[in-house]
């Protein structure tokens, strides 16, 4: 009886004051939506990092004027080098092969280079690609050594990119999660005031706590987890249309997002949902009942 | 049953304190009326005495209970051992009697079989039969505090605190509630209760504990309104 009584009384709840709840609903599922939008991109960045510094290469390039003991010195070192796994020598023709590939649309540019001005390097793996600064530091000051160059500047980069829109959508979960709350106490309070007799009576003679605050802390919950169940439909619409339609071309580009990965996300929506809304009313009954 | 020791009560921001040095001492069941004029303190007593406020100084014991040290949780588990009737019934208005009377077992966790068995019988006692479903506007002043008993008796407590429960009854109703306070006080319920209504104090010929001032200024047994 007591369950059916609490339920019935959180159903009752939700209708009564029906314009807020769709309020709340709204910005909780959009909040949560942000919410699970910037942990995906999180998980997917962490990902992608991963997958690309995995096959960082360093290429050491050398002087054009570089002597044969110097290559000789500097190729015996890198092999003896425990950070790296192998080195393929580049000589001045493989260069200009490369540069060829890389300008091949611009024939003006590439009559003007003479293969013999371009450098040649040596190309690195590393054991642990994660330290290819410290073998820039390394050998950068080798003579005979040019530079030392790897694509982390490039990466760096494109990764800031996709923090930077991780952080905006987490800010924007975070200001919508701000107005979800106020919605959540507000409505709680309103339930609270149109029960005042009620709950009056109960705790008069004597009804537990649990049993005063549980349909209104269930109405709050019910909501938060109407609202991640939208949140996770918005999810999917942004999965199907925007990443698998409108940005499909840059596919290559990404690591793909997987059902499993959207459907992942769900728990933690309905978890910050529901846990949010229970304490947020719960605090304001605390406030506003005093029991 | 009930002990209040030395229990002073100062709101915050009140030049002087509503209770001042209490002492009393009331057995199981007793018949209590406090009386005194408004503003005296009474009804402090009944609010520390469920548990509602805190004495600033003294000590309460209830039911063997130290009311004092009592931590709120422990609140409801308390409370169900005290009725309670008040001037302005509160009861609610889109219930009838009996599904008040009920609502008060339910929500202590009774099923509603208990209380088909208990509601009928406890609003027979209070001389409501016949009108268990109307609902509090259908409803005389007088039939609808008898719902308030009902519903404070309902779950056969040791305690029963009337805060003015005449308050808004006109004098023959008065005399009819004191008549079924009176038979509750006969099952052994103690009954305290807190009045100005002198007539009733005078006809009841119990127990009149006196407040002025915060202070007991009288406590007689059989007594008068004085």
């Amino acid at each position: 009886m007591r369950l059916k009584y609490v339920l019935s009384e959180v159903m009752v709840g939700l209708w009564r004051n029906v314009t807020m709840t769709i309020a709340m609903i709204i910005t909780m599922a959009v909040s949560l939506t942000m919410l699970g939008a910037s942990g995906l991109i999180y998980v997917k960045v962490a990902e992608m990092k991963e997958l690309y510094f995995e096959n960082i290469e360093v290429s050491i390039f050398l002087e054009t004027e570089v002597t044969e003991e110097q290559k000789t010195a500097i190729k015996a070192s890198l092999d003896a080098d425990p950070l790296i796994d192998s080195v393929t020598y580049v000589n001045k023709e493989e260069a200009y092969e490369v540069f060829e590939e890389m300008f091949r649309d611009s024939p003006d540019l590439l009559s003007a280079i003479d293969p013999e001005v371009l450098p040649e390097s040596y190309r690195l793996k590393l054991v642990n690609p994660q330290e290819y600064e410290a073998i820039g530091e390394q050998y950068a000051e080798i003579e005979g050594v040019d530079q030392v160059v790897d694509r982390s500047g490039v990466l760096d980069k494109i990764f800031n990119l996709f923090s930077a829109g991780q952080k905006i959508a987490l800010v924007a979960a975070v200001a919508m999660a701000v107005a979800a709350l106020l919605l959540v106490a507000n409505t709680i309070q309103v339930a609270a005031y149109s029960k005042r007799r009620e709950v009056a009576v109960m705790k008069l003679v004597g009804a537990s706590n649990w049993f005063i605050q549980a349909p209104f802390v269930l109405e709050a919950v019910v909501a938060g987890l109407i609202g991640s169940l939208l949140g996770l439909g918005a999810l999917a619409g942004l999965k199907k249309f925007l990443f698998d339609g409108a940005l499909s071309a840059l596919q290559g580009l990404f690591a793909p997002v997987s059902w499993g990965e959207v459907l992942l996300a769900f728990p933690l929506m309905a978890a910050v949902g529901g846990v949010i809304s229970a304490i947020t009313a719960w605090v304001t009954l605390r406030f506003y009942l005093r029991v | 049953m009930i002990q209040l020791e030395q229990v002073t009560k100062t709101y915050p921001k009140a030049s002087r304190p509503s209770l001042d040095n209490v002492s009393v001492a009331i057995e199981k069941g007793e018949f209590v009326f406090f009386i005194g004029p408004s503003g005296s303190g009474k009804s402090t007593i009944i609010k520390m005495l469920l548990h509602e406020v805190a004495p600033s100084k003294g000590r309460i014991v209830v039911n063997g209970k130290d009311v004092t040290s009592m931590r709120s949780w422990k609140r409801p588990a308390f409370r169900r051992s005290i009725g309670c009737v008040f001037q302005d019934f509160r009861l609610l208005p889109n219930r009838t009697a009996y599904e008040n009377v009920a609502f008060a077992l339910e929500v202590i966790g009774k099923t509603k079989a208990v209380a088909r068995r208990v509601v009928p019988e406890v609003l027979e006692l209070v001389g409501l039969g016949g009108k268990e479903h109307r609902y509090p506007q259908e409803l005389s002043g007088g039939e609808q505090q008898r719902v308030a008993v009902a519903r404070a008796f309902v779950n056969r407590p040791l305690i029963l605190l009337a805060d003015e429960p005449t308050g808004n009854l006109d004098p023959d109703t008065s005399i009819e509630i004191m008549r079924l306070l009176d038979r509750i006080n006969r099952t052994g319920t103690t009954v305290v209760m807190v009045t100005h209504d002198s007539n009733i104090v005078n006809q009841m010929r119990r127990r009149v504990i006196e407040i002025e001032s915060g202070r007991i200024v009288r406590d007689q047994a059989r007594g008068v309104y004085g």
